[in-house]
């Protein structure tokens, strides 16, 4: 606070600075006063030194072997290779309803099935070691744009209906498992247990999971804590205060161990779903303190005119509250789902093998890599950045095209 | 409302999806029935009634059943159990499951291998969640008392020290006040108190959750000793950039027996499992041939009766009072081979993962202490 | 409706019921023990870093009170500097400084879009553990020591008599804040100028002149650390762990609550500042009179729950070695065998500590709000 009006915002001068003659830029922006030259110039000597000291680490000094030596352990684990086609064809199911999303809506579902595109078209020409190089797997890449390309035509046509479009999205969350999984020894889909799956894959798989089942989650603890009857009222702040109150590590402590001592011996749950069960209760209390914001801002008046027009509660709460508040809550929820997609990491103290405890277990791999946990926790760290970054960007244009972040 | 239509329909088929998830077909919750037979029939004279416990038989018509033996192995300790270039399972720990797949499926790739923490190992074993818990578990009383079944000891390990070889440490004594790296929930960190305390010496105990995390500390410089089984020690040695900066004293501190683990309550299972860890024994046994992985068809032509006997082609070994196959042992030891193979392929003088003398390790025909009961 | 209040209780605490019955039978079936009776028990198990004395001798109870107070220990540091890194990082996003505004983005951008546990491993093991060895020391005026054994500071400790200075001092602060308040209403209430900063000054000063004196003139001595062997000894010692899970938090809380800053002083209407400067106020005035209290407003609900978020977060501890109530708790399970009492005080006492903070801070939130009203 030793500037004042240094905590201002800054003056309007929103031209860019292509419009400006540079070095007006650079006096307006940069050295507007003594205090601002000062900090400019300090800025600048850090940034040189910390960016060098990065750059020659990087091109240098780091032995990239544990990251290039075999990068599909990073997508999908341990998944069986000669069963990678499963995983495959999930994920041009994505691609396919993606490019329709995009048809349809247009908008910001254009920015996100452009850079699946880019994404997976990176991914299919890079030069890689391992089966990722591996003319089969660039081939499964690379046809996921034709994909895209053919949901968006199908989507843009008339009578692809979003409800047409949701109902795809929602079959293809519950047909995916099935396909990862199998259903059996000796039929087309060999069992592939979830104890096999691990990088990429079951993050995606914990960070999606988690977020699509705690949402009618959240939304009924949500109705809960408005409920007049007091029992339900009770048990739903209870829970609510309870899992905010705990952190997430403790969460998945209880789901993946205390919750097995308990079970009776007969009833043996999936590792991977116990663990899915942990995030889903823990996102579930903040997705429903979220939707509670957007019930107290859906105005008393609707209430009282859909009351008047005869409906009762369940239908005032169903049709008249309910799709306005949840309309008002979808920015927030996409934040917490970037936050639950990083809190993926934290399954590693039950030891299932997503990206980074993958990453963990690649160092064990051989000798030589023991010691490369640096590279290692860089490449983890990057990939995070990366998928997290444009996830916020989507959302804040979403923000933006929806009009309900402006308060 | 016809706008929801869609989405409400296909939110209700998910929800039957899920549910159907639920039938052991589509097995995320797989229900298993449990019929418990208690024989208790009055022995008459001259008739030999066998009395089986509560329990007896459940884990192999469950592992029958299923298709599958699991266990419960980890994929971040070189040697024991780790990933190949495929991201497939391997390591010492791993080929026993396989050689107990071998066995009662015929089949070393019907496993299953659940990865687990130290700290879930008792967990998943007292619960009956896995068949067999094969993760370096040391045997100690207490645990023996609460997780499961110990069956018969296939590692002995002791925990050791490393310092660096230009510290000058040559025993404990001379770590008064040194930084020790060591993993936490294990008998590790116990013994390492109890031996300061004893020698009445300060320490700094550093203490990670991991051990890649406890060898990247000791290797930067943030303990002056680490301490683990000392064949963890040789794989972290082997695997520094410089070996000869390091050195393991000599010292062992604690026996470290490295024990395959199954549930209480299943005698027939309990027995099985270590019947296969004898066979792996045995055959290394030049009496025996010795069978290895490639001479099983040669014994076989042969006319070693002990090696016969444990290929099934020459009297019961056991397998009619247990339910398997004559050829059951000969399955798992073309599946893995006998235990100097099993050691070799991993720590053996050209092992994958790392060199490690077999010292204790050694055949007892060699001097060693692996030994076991004979099949017959 | 009263029907439905019955059978809503009936399911709830039907389900609760089931859920204990099942609990007890398994630990009955299992063998598992529910007793609290091993906290007596001697632990056997070193901590690496405790601020009460520990060795594996003591019980698990002492064991797990040292848990919590190195989570407490974290938490408070950690929510102290993250509020000001936080504040500095919200003001540098409202610089009009383009290079450091720029600066402040991506400092944010880059905290808010990674998990923290892969954080916490390059604090840690790329930075702390990359320091130099204890032999080769940094050293600073102090003298300050830093390694990678941590940071060893030479620090004042109390001499046989200075409790009695301690204690003065203390009584001499308690009565000066007592007169501070006292004078200053008694000048709002009557005008006249009643000097309150200067004569509560007085007061602190007498009183640590008389403790001085009492003391012997011998009040503190200075704890200055040596290297003997492995390591210093002597000095305040903060270890490497303790300081690259505090430098992570930190870092990463500042991220959050420099979003809720910036948010907080844009909330801040402009026309309220030209307000100000209308009747006179001057530029700091305004800043400490008008835009800290209306943003304060928006900024306290937001920060009472990112400083609940660190404290939570502080159960990462666990990757990087730092002993806090998670990992002990963890190690205590593994140790005593008895994973449903212990894991039930680690989640309890999670609990009350988020019921306290959240306590604190609402109070705190309560009286600006009234105050605002007020005036």
């Amino acid at each position: 606070m030793t500037d004042a009006g240094n905590t201002q915002p800054a003056p309007a001068d929103i031209r860019p600075p292509s419009q400006l003659k540079p070095i007006v830029w650079v006096q307006r922006n940069l050295f507007n006063n003594w205090f601002n030259s000062v900090l400019t110039v300090l800025a600048l000597g850090s940034i040189y030194f910390i960016g060098r000291a990065v750059l020659e680490w990087a091109f240098f000094t780091a032995d990239w072997r544990p990251v290039t030596h075999n990068p599909i352990l990073y997508l999908v684990g341990q998944y069986p290779r000669d069963q990678l086609w499963r995983v495959g064809a999930s994920l041009l199911l994505v691609s396919f309803l993606t490019g329709m999303s995009w048809g349809k809506w247009k908008g910001i579902m254009r920015s996100f099935a452009l850079l699946l595109g880019i994404g997976l078209a990176i991914l299919g020409i890079i030069p890689a070691g391992g089966q990722l190089g591996s003319l089969a797997v660039r081939i499964f890449f690379l046809i996921n744009l034709p994909a895209i390309y053919l949901g968006y035509l199908l989507g843009s046509r008339k009578f692809v209906t979003g409800g047409l479009v949701l109902a795809g999205w929602l079959l293809s969350f519950s047909l995916i498992p099935f396909l990862l999984r199998g259903t059996g020894e000796g039929t087309m889909l060999p069992t592939v247990e979830t104890s096999m799956w691990g990088g990429l894959l079951v993050t995606l798989i914990l960070a999606v999971g988690g977020i699509l089942l705690s949402f009618p989650l959240g939304v009924l603890l949500a109705l809960g804590r408005r409920s007049s009857l007091p029992v339900i009222k009770l048990f739903s702040i209870g829970f609510i205060e309870g899992i905010r109150g705990v952190p997430l590590v403790t969460i998945l402590f209880m789901s993946s161990i205390i919750l097995a001592l308990f079970l009776p011996p007969e009833l043996r749950i999936d590792r991977l779903v116990r663990a899915l069960i942990g995030m889903t209760i823990f996102s579930a209390a903040y997705t429903a303190e979220n939707v509670r914001g957007g019930l107290q801002a859906v105005p008393a008046g609707q209430i009282e005119a859909a009351k008047a027009v005869g409906l009762n509660n369940f239908q005032t709460t169903l049709f008249i509250v309910l799709p306005q508040a949840l309309r008002a809550v979808i920015p927030a929820i996409v934040g917490q789902f970037i936050s639950l997609f990083k809190d993926t990491t934290l399954v590693i103290i039950v030891a299932i093998n997503e990206l980074l405890n993958i990453g963990k277990s690649i160092l064990q791999s051989d000798v030589e890599f023991l010691q490369l946990q640096f590279e290692v926790f860089i490449f983890v760290a990057a990939v995070f950045w990366v998928l997290s970054y444009l996830m916020s960007f989507a959302s804040r244009r979403l923000e933006t095209a929806l009009g309900v972040g402006e308060r | 409302m016809r706008k929801f239509s869609l989405p409400l329909a296909s939110l209700i088929i998910l929800a039957m999806l899920l549910s159907a998830c639920g039938t052991p077909s589509g097995g995320e919750i797989v229900e298993v029935e449990v019929t418990r037979i208690v024989e208790v029939e009055v022995t008459t004279e001259g008739d030999i009634q066998v009395v089986n416990a509560p329990g007896y038989g459940e884990i192999l018509a469950r592992v029958q059943e299923r298709g599958r033996v699991v266990c419960a192995g980890r994929t971040d300790l070189l040697g024991f159990g780790y990933l190949d270039d495929d991201g497939r399972n391997i390591g010492f720990d791993i080929d026993l499951c396989r050689a107990v797949a071998a066995a009662v499926l015929g089949d070393p790739e019907a496993i299953e291998i659940v990865p687990v923490t130290a700290a879930e190992r008792g967990p998943v074993i007292q619960t009956g969640e896995v068949d067999l818990l094969s993760r370096n578990v040391t045997w100690t009383s207490s645990r023996d008392s609460q997780w499961g079944n110990f069956t018969i000891t296939m590692f002995y390990d002791g925990q050791g020290y490393m310092v660096r070889a230009d510290s000058g440490i040559k025993s404990q004594d001379d770590m008064d006040g040194a930084s020790v790296c060591v993993t936490s929930g294990t008998t590790t960190e116990k013994n390492l108190a109890a031996d300061f305390r004893e020698r009445g010496l300060d320490f700094e105990a550093v203490i990670f959750e991991d051990t890649s995390s406890v060898y990247n500390a000791f290797f930067e410089g943030r303990c002056d000793v680490t301490t683990s089984d000392r064949s963890q020690l040789a794989a972290i040695q082997a695997g520094a950039d410089n070996p000869a900066d390091y050195m393991i004293l000599p010292m062992i501190i604690s026996k470290e027996p490295l024990t395959p683990v199954v549930p209480h309550g299943d005698d027939q299972w309990f027995d099985i499992v270590k019947l296969v860890m004898y066979a792996l024994i045995n055959a290394e046994n030049p009496a025996y041939g010795p069978i290895t992985q490639a001479t099983v068809d040669d014994v076989l032509a042969s006319d070693n009766i002990k090696g016969k006997t444990v290929l099934g082609v020459e009297g019961d070994w056991g397998y009619s009072s247990l339910g398997l196959d004559a050829d059951a042992l000969a399955n798992a030891l073309r599946a893995v081979g006998n235990y100097g193979e099993v050691y070799n392929r991993y720590m053996g003088p050209a092992g994958i993962a790392f060199t490690l003398p077999r010292g204790l390790n050694e055949h007892w025909t060699d001097g060693g202490l692996i030994y076991a009961p004979p099949i017959k | 409706m009263a029907a439905a209040q019955v059978i809503s209780a009936i399911i709830v605490i039907g389900a609760l019921i089931w859920i204990a019955v099942n609990v007890l039978e398994a630990a009955k079936l299992r063998g598992l023990s529910l007793g609290f009776d091993f906290i007596n028990d001697p632990a056997g198990f070193p901590i690496s870093e405790s601020v009460i004395p520990y060795d594996d001798s003591y019980t698990f109870g002492t064991a797990f009170l040292v848990g919590l107070l190195n989570t407490l220990k974290v938490s408070i540091v950690g929510i102290l500097l993250a509020t000001i890194l936080g504040t500095i990082v919200g003001l540098a996003r409202l610089s009009t400084n383009w290079l450091v505004n720029k600066i402040a983005l991506a400092y944010i951008e880059l905290h808010r879009n990674v998990p923290l546990l892969v954080l916490l491993f390059i604090w840690y093991f790329a930075i702390f553990n990359k320091l130099p060895p204890a032999k080769g020391s940094l050293e600073l005026p102090g003298p300050i020591y830093l390694n990678q054994r941590g940071l060893y500071l030479s620090w004042p400790r109390l001499t046989e008599t200075g409790g009695v200075f301690a204690i003065s001092l203390l009584v001499g602060l308690i009565v000066a804040i007592i007169v501070w308040i006292y004078l200053r209403r008694l000048r709002e209430r009557s005008g006249r100028s009643t000097y309150f900063a200067g004569v509560s000054f007085a007061v602190m000063l007498v009183s640590a002149v008389l403790g001085l004196a009492l003391s012997a003139w011998q009040p503190l001595w200075i704890d200055i650390p040596v290297f003997e062997g492995f390591n210093f000894t002597g000095g305040l010692r903060l270890t490497p762990e303790f300081g690259a899970l505090l430098v992570g938090l930190v870092m990463y809380t500042a991220a959050f609550i420099a979003e809720v800053v910036r948010a907080g002083i844009q909330a801040v209407n402009l026309g309220q500042m030209e307000a100000a400067k209308a009747v006179g106020l001057k530029p700091m005035q305004t800043l400490g009179l008008v835009i800290i209290p209306q943003a304060m407003r928006v900024i306290i609900p937001p920060l009472i729950s990112q400083t609940l978020n660190l404290t939570k977060n502080s159960s990462l501890a666990l990757a990087i070695g730092y002993a806090d109530l998670f990992n002990v708790g963890r190690i205590m399970i593994n140790q005593a065998g008895r994973a449903v009492p212990v894991f039930s005080m680690v989640m309890v006492t999670y609990l009350v500590l988020s019921l306290i903070t959240s306590l604190i801070l609402n109070i705190y939130n309560r009286k600006i709000q009234i105050s605002e009203r007020s005036s």
